[in-house]
């Protein structure tokens, strides 16, 4: 096996994203991702059993579609990387079953990777500018909200802090019902806050309260703030007055952003860590990337935001890790690995 | 010669061959890891049969019905393992596979095929002996049934706890043999619309 450009293809299912994507060493060859999305828009949220089913049609198709990107046949590839946890154990169990069984097919080995790493992994990508460690992580997507410390992404990093309750990304759901806007919320926020006052309502932050912090210092919140955005909304309509829809929405993301930097930021300087990595889809979000910049700026803190389509979950990513654990000279993943929904970010292989 | 995988009860791999029959066959009961188990019973299988990926002409899979999580990884890997070797998959009933083998262990007559299909209900199909293909003749099913209102069978009840990958696989040879693919469709056989809760809509406020 080639260990010092490997060329690994990376098998990503955690989620309602079926990502296969092949990288050589540090080169990006192919991304590609087919989503679910669509399916589970009636329900307002990823439907386990949905995305699952989708994966198993979607893989085979995207496996065939990035070797046609990358334009390497599978004969070529020196290892297989796949997302062993965490995520939905019905949709990983897709990617982990297809996964061993391609690299027993190639007689190749398999390395099965942490997903919340992988992310941060993505960033590998930018041949440019290589990512440097120690550096701290905010991820951020429908499934996961999650501060970490990378010391090396191969062999040392450790969970921060992460959410309470709601993943960001799910608290945009919410809050887009509650004004009725359609799934996923995300988009559909930023469009509606569009001209609004983001210092409009004063909506809370949780788990900034001095008494918060000595427990949950760079943990966050969600729930308390959707069901306050609720209730402003509907005390509101009671009162028979309007709802200034785009006020509501750019102060929710307001407070939803003022969070996710303010603890990223703070965990930067009480670490010394002059770095910081944006990772995971709530990054398409304009406002998270603006207010992130300039209090990075202000700190003195160098930001580091991989391309949106790497951001997003993906199979490049854990390619990309892979492709570190190889080059690092990390033996493969033992054969005997599960799905772990709830896989510690310290577990970076199986 | 085939790779052959079912993971519809527990999980099951083969290397079968239509002259030399079921060469290797691994497997366990066990119906709660079929993620775990799949990879290193694919790797001894073929061990065991002594085979190489690239002496093999296709991968058959049990399409189920089964409990939908595991049923998956045994189809996701047939599916990438037909891939990686650039062969056919093969997918074939997994009732068809337990029919298959109770006849050819000297069964005859009517069989009922009955396997657990989660939620207090069994997945049934009714057999009626081989045809002279040696494929067998499948009168109803699959199809779900509550637990105690499982039809009366027609001939004798067989309640599988483990689907042979060896027979999956021997299927999907005499299938070939005899001009008769596909044995079915490409879609897992899930029998059940996906379990979906609508979450309570809020009212629009705007
Ligand atoms: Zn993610």
């Amino acid at each position: 096996m080639n260990r010092t450009r490997p060329l690994v293809l990376g098998i990503e299912t955690s989620c309602d994203e079926t990502g296969v994507g092949i990288v050589r060493g540090t080169t990006l060859l192919a991304n590609t991702i087919a989503s679910s999305m669509e399916e589970h828009a009636r329900y307002g949220g990823v439907v386990p059993e949905v995305a699952a089913r989708a994966h198993l049609e979607a893989l085979g198709p995207a496996i065939g579609t990035a070797l046609g990107e990358a334009g390497v046949t599978l004969g070529e590839i020196d290892a297989i990387a796949v997302t062993n946890g965490p995520g939905l154990a019905g949709a990983l169990m897709v990617g982990v079953g297809a996964a061993k069984a391609l690299a027993l097919s190639l007689e190749v080995p398999i390395y099965a990777v942490n997903h919340l790493v992988g992310h941060v992994g993505a960033d590998l990508l930018d041949d440019e500018a290589p990512l440097e460690t120690p550096t701290v992580a905010l991820l951020v997507s429908g499934g996961h909200t999650s501060l970490l410390l990378v010391r090396d992404l191969v062999s040392d990093v450790e969970l921060l802090g992460e959410t309470i309750d709601d993943a960001a990304g799910e608290a945009f759901d919410k809050v887009a019902r509650v004004l009725g806007l359609p799934y996923p919320g995300g988009p559909e926020i930023d469009r509606a806050a569009i001209g609004g006052d983001p210092a409009a309502i004063r909506f809370p932050r949780g788990l900034t309260h001095p008494k918060d912090l000595a427990a949950h210092r760079y943990d966050f919140s969600f729930s308390g703030l959707k069901t306050a955005v609720a209730r402003w909304v509907e005390q509101r309509e009671a009162a028979g007055e309007p709802v200034p829809l785009a006020d509501v929405a750019a102060s929710f993301r307001e407070a939803v952003v003022d969070v996710l930097v303010g603890k990223a930021v703070a965990a930067c300087a009480d670490l010394g860590v002059p770095r910081l990595l944006l990772g995971g889809g709530v990054v398409a979000n304009s406002r998270l990337r603006e207010v992130a910049r300039s209090r990075a700026d202000a700190a003195g803190i160098a930001l580091r935001v991989p391309p949106l389509s790497l951001c997003t979950d993906n199979g490049a990513m854990i390619a990309a890790l892979g492709a570190q654990l190889v080059m690092a000279g990390h033996a493969p993943s033992e054969l005997g690995f599960g799905a772990d929904s709830t896989l510690p970010v310290t577990e970076i292989q199986a | 010669m085939l790779l052959a995988i079912d993971t519809s009860t527990g999980t099951s791999v083969a290397v079968v061959d239509r002259e030399g029959g079921i060469l290797a066959e691994v497997g366990t009961d066990d119906s709660m890891r079929h993620a775990e188990v799949v990879g290193g019973f694919i790797r001894d299988a073929l061990a065991e049969a002594g085979v190489t990926p690239s002496r093999l002409s296709g991968v058959a899979a049990g399409m189920g019905p089964g409990p939908f999580t595991g049923l998956r990884v045994g189809i996701a890997a047939a599916h990438a393992f037909a891939l990686g070797i650039g062969r056919p998959f093969v997918p074939v009933v997994s009732h068809d596979a337990v029919a298959w083998s109770w006849y050819h262990d000297g069964g005859t007559g009517g069989l009922q095929v009955v396997t657990d299909a989660r939620r207090r209900e069994f997945a049934v199909s009714e057999y009626d002996g081989l045809d002279a293909d040696d494929l067998p003749v499948r009168l109803t099913g699959p199809e779900l049934a509550p637990r105690d209102e499982v039809p009366a069978a027609r001939g004798i009840r067989f309640d599988a706890h483990l689907v042979p990958a060896g027979a999956i696989g021997m299927l999907a040879e005499l299938a070939f043999a005899a001009g008769r693919l596909p044995l079915a469709g490409d879609a897992p056989l899930y029998l059940r619309a996906p379990d979906v809760t609508p979450s309570a809509r809020k009212r629009v406020l705007r």
